[in-house]
């Protein structure tokens, strides 16, 4: 049965990086379609828009922690495999999805409010600061599921 | 992940809605002294290009051009924008059924810049291959032509092709499946059926006349609009005034004028909130509006300040801006 439990393990890993990292796709994707549009009329907006553009790309970056946090602690990273019970397996797993699923949806959320908030930036250049707050909000539930998948993974006994 | 396939389109027209004019520059061109001095203003404002030069009509027609040219840059699908070139298509059915039963040729009639050009359009209503054209345009346009062979009634071929117009821009509103793009559409239709209910009463015309011109729509009842015009006036007022265009009985009353620029203006109303849309085709239509409202005004400011017209008579007819 020990098996099963590096393998819950895994795929807790393998939940935080997928999910997190296609929302920041998918997110970075739709801003950067917006500050196309903005480029193509405006060139010199681009340093701007770019900023704004990469906003919904932490979301991946907080998966790529939690994978790595995980991976080190069941030992994939660093040599010699856990030997783990299906219910440590399975904790791992849990304590991964938080930043997963929220990772995904907040990323996109991101993705179209930056991209929202490139059109303040193409028709008022002076109010990026404002423009900048605005996707950054969503940026608090993402980290706030990254605090807990980090807390419940760091506090799980291997 | 929901519909995102506007957002360059919309980023870019953004950017774009910077260069509109606003209010402040129609005061500007209101106060230049002479037409030239106006044009001067407006190239300054990067209106025109090198090849239109200082003449009037070809700075405006360029303009024309620029914006369609951004539109099809950037839609995703130009079928939702068949509303806005529709009219222009029929035009040129219009002119070439009339030149081939008149058998008259005359130059600069027909619009180039719609899915089927002037010289096109002759060919196909020359040699009557009719099953050539798109939508409703086939049986209303062989029904025109015999019409105007036989009783060689310009206007009654004239409202026949108006009417189709009509009806296939509220047909392709509907189709769109954008909800701005339907109202857009049965909004056109509504006000000219007002229009020609106004004309109507004005000119005396029979409910026939009237209810073989008129295309139904949701904004108003095509039945009520002809028994107000057959009463009067006032009735047509008093008739809308329970519709949706109940700014336009005031508008009426004033003068015919006062009617076009609130038909504009209410227009421009509706799609005002559209600058704040991020994932619709809505800032493309809006920004398409935009233009043309302004390429008009500016048209009646240019044309007024060369016929000698007072500021007030030119101010009048002045538009409300989009930004």
């Amino acid at each position: 049965m020990s098996e099963l439990g590096i393998v819950y393990a895994l795929l807790g890993a393998a939940v935080a990086v997928l999910l997190s990292g296609t929302g920041s796709a998918i997110g970075v994707g739709i801003a950067g379609q917006a500050a196309s549009g903005v480029v193509t009329e405006d060139p010199s907006k681009f340093a701007k828009v770019l900023i704004i553009q990469l906003l919904p790309g932490t979301q991946g970056l907080y998966g790529l922690l939690i994978g790595f946090i995980t991976l080190s602690k069941i030992g994939v990273l660093g040599g010699g495999l856990a030997d783990l019970s299906v219910q440590t397996g399975l904790l791992i797993l849990a304590a991964c999805l938080p930043i997963g699923v929220v990772g995904l949806l907040s990323a996109i959320a991101q993705g179209k409010t930056a991209a929202a908030a490139i059109g303040i930036v193409a028709k008022k250049p002076d109010q990026f600061g404002k423009a900048m707050l605005f996707p950054a909000m969503v940026e608090t539930y993402a980290i706030l599921a990254l605090l807990i998948s980090f807390l419940a993974v760091s506090g799980i006994q291997v | 992940m929901g519909n995102t396939k506007y957002t360059y389109a919309v980023a870019r027209i953004r950017a774009l809605e910077t260069s509109l004019l606003t209010n402040a520059v129609i005061e500007q061109l209101l106060a230049c002294p002479t037409a030239e001095q106006a044009l001067q203003l407006l190239i300054e404002k990067g209106w025109g290009d090198g090849a239109a030069g200082n003449d009037m009509d070809a700075v405006l027609n360029r303009e024309e051009e620029k914006t369609w040219q951004v539109i099809r840059d950037v839609a995703p699908d130009m079928s939702v924008f068949d509303v806005l070139s529709y009219p222009k298509l029929y035009h040129n059915l219009k002119a070439a059924v009339k030149e081939v039963c008149t058998e008259v040729r005359n130059p600069h009639i027909f619009y180039d810049d719609c899915s089927i050009p002037g010289e096109e359009m002759l060919k196909i209503v020359e040699s009557k291959e009719f099953s050539r054209l798109p939508g409703n345009m086939p049986g209303v346009a062989q029904e025109a032509f015999e019409t105007l062979l036989h009783t060689r009634d310009g206007q009654l071929c004239d409202i026949m092709i108006d009417k189709a117009a009509l009806e296939a821009v509220r047909d392709a509103g509907r189709r769109s499946g954008e909800p701005i793009i339907d109202d857009y559409a049965d909004t056109t239709v509504a006000i000219a059926d007002i229009k020609i209910a106004v004309r109507s009463q004005k000119t005396g015309k029979s409910s026939d006349f009237m209810r073989s011109a008129m295309a139904e729509c949701r904004g108003v009842s095509v039945e009520q609009l002809i028994r107000a015009a057959l009463s009067g006036a006032d009735e047509i007022a008093q008739y809308l005034e329970g519709t949706s265009y109940a700014g336009g009985a005031d508008a009426l009353k004033e003068s015919p004028s006062a009617f076009e620029r609130w038909c504009d203006n209410r227009m421009i109303e509706t799609l005002k909130p559209q600058k704040y849309e991020t994932f619709s085709v809505g800032p493309l239509l809006g920004y398409l509006i935009a233009r043309k409202n302004e390429i008009k005004t500016v048209r009646i400011i240019l044309t007024g300040k060369q016929n000698g017209f007072p500021d007030d008579a030119i101010r009048e007819r002045i538009r409300e801006m989009y930004v």
